[in-house]
């Protein structure tokens, strides 16, 4: 089972409706993605909670349907 | 998770000051995100241990649930969790892993 990258932005912006999301489908295989996401909930956290609150965003399919998903998350420059 | 499970993971966090669960050990990993944090670890100079997950069932389940964290590697430094591939990577580049290091007052 795989995701496509529309499914995976939009399960992210459910969660964090202010990001701005780049999606690279790594291997072109439908499981190997990188997101880019920036977002104002992201201020002030941890990396360590950044990443726990995409995952968690992601409803359990992290490890599951999606394979791989490397994340670099950040709060908007100001 | 069961409580042995929970009990156990404790345990090997608590007697091991730099601790990496894995996929495979570091001379044979057998996942690229694995591999690349014995990659940092190695290259930095640092002595760690290792969890194969691979050969534990329940401790493979149980670290995600106890981390609350989806995916295998994670590295632990002293009790603290520190992240999974992607962060250990990101700090390594940018330096901040080594500042990690010293400021848990860990020689490398």
């Amino acid at each position: 089972m795989s995701m496509t990258a529309i499914e995976i932005e939009e399960l992210i912006l459910k969660t964090f409706p202010d990001a701005k999301i780049i999606i690279d489908d790594l291997r072109g295989d439908g499981d190997h993605y990188a997101a880019q996401i920036i977002s104002e909930k992201f201020r002030g956290k941890t990396r360590v909670q950044q990443h726990q609150m995409v995952y968690n965003a992601m409803d359990g399919k992290m490890g599951k349907e999606l394979h791989a998903l490397a994340l670099n998350t950040s709060a908007p420059k100001d | 998770m069961e409580q042995n499970t929970k009990e156990k993971i404790e345990s090997i966090i608590k007697d091991n000051e730099i601790l990496l669960f894995m996929k495979g050990t570091p001379v044979m990993p057998q996942c690229g995100f694995s591999a690349a944090v014995v990659g940092v670890l190695s290259h930095m100079g640092v002595k760690f241990n290792s969890v194969n997950v691979l050969e534990d069932a329940e401790i493979r389940e149980g670290i995600k649930e106890y981390s609350d964290w989806p995916t295998i590697p994670q590295l632990y430094v002293k009790n603290e969790f520190v992240g999974g591939c992607d962060i250990i990577r990101e700090m390594h580049e940018n330096g901040e892993l080594t500042e990690y290091f010293s400021q848990a007052g860990i020689n490398i």
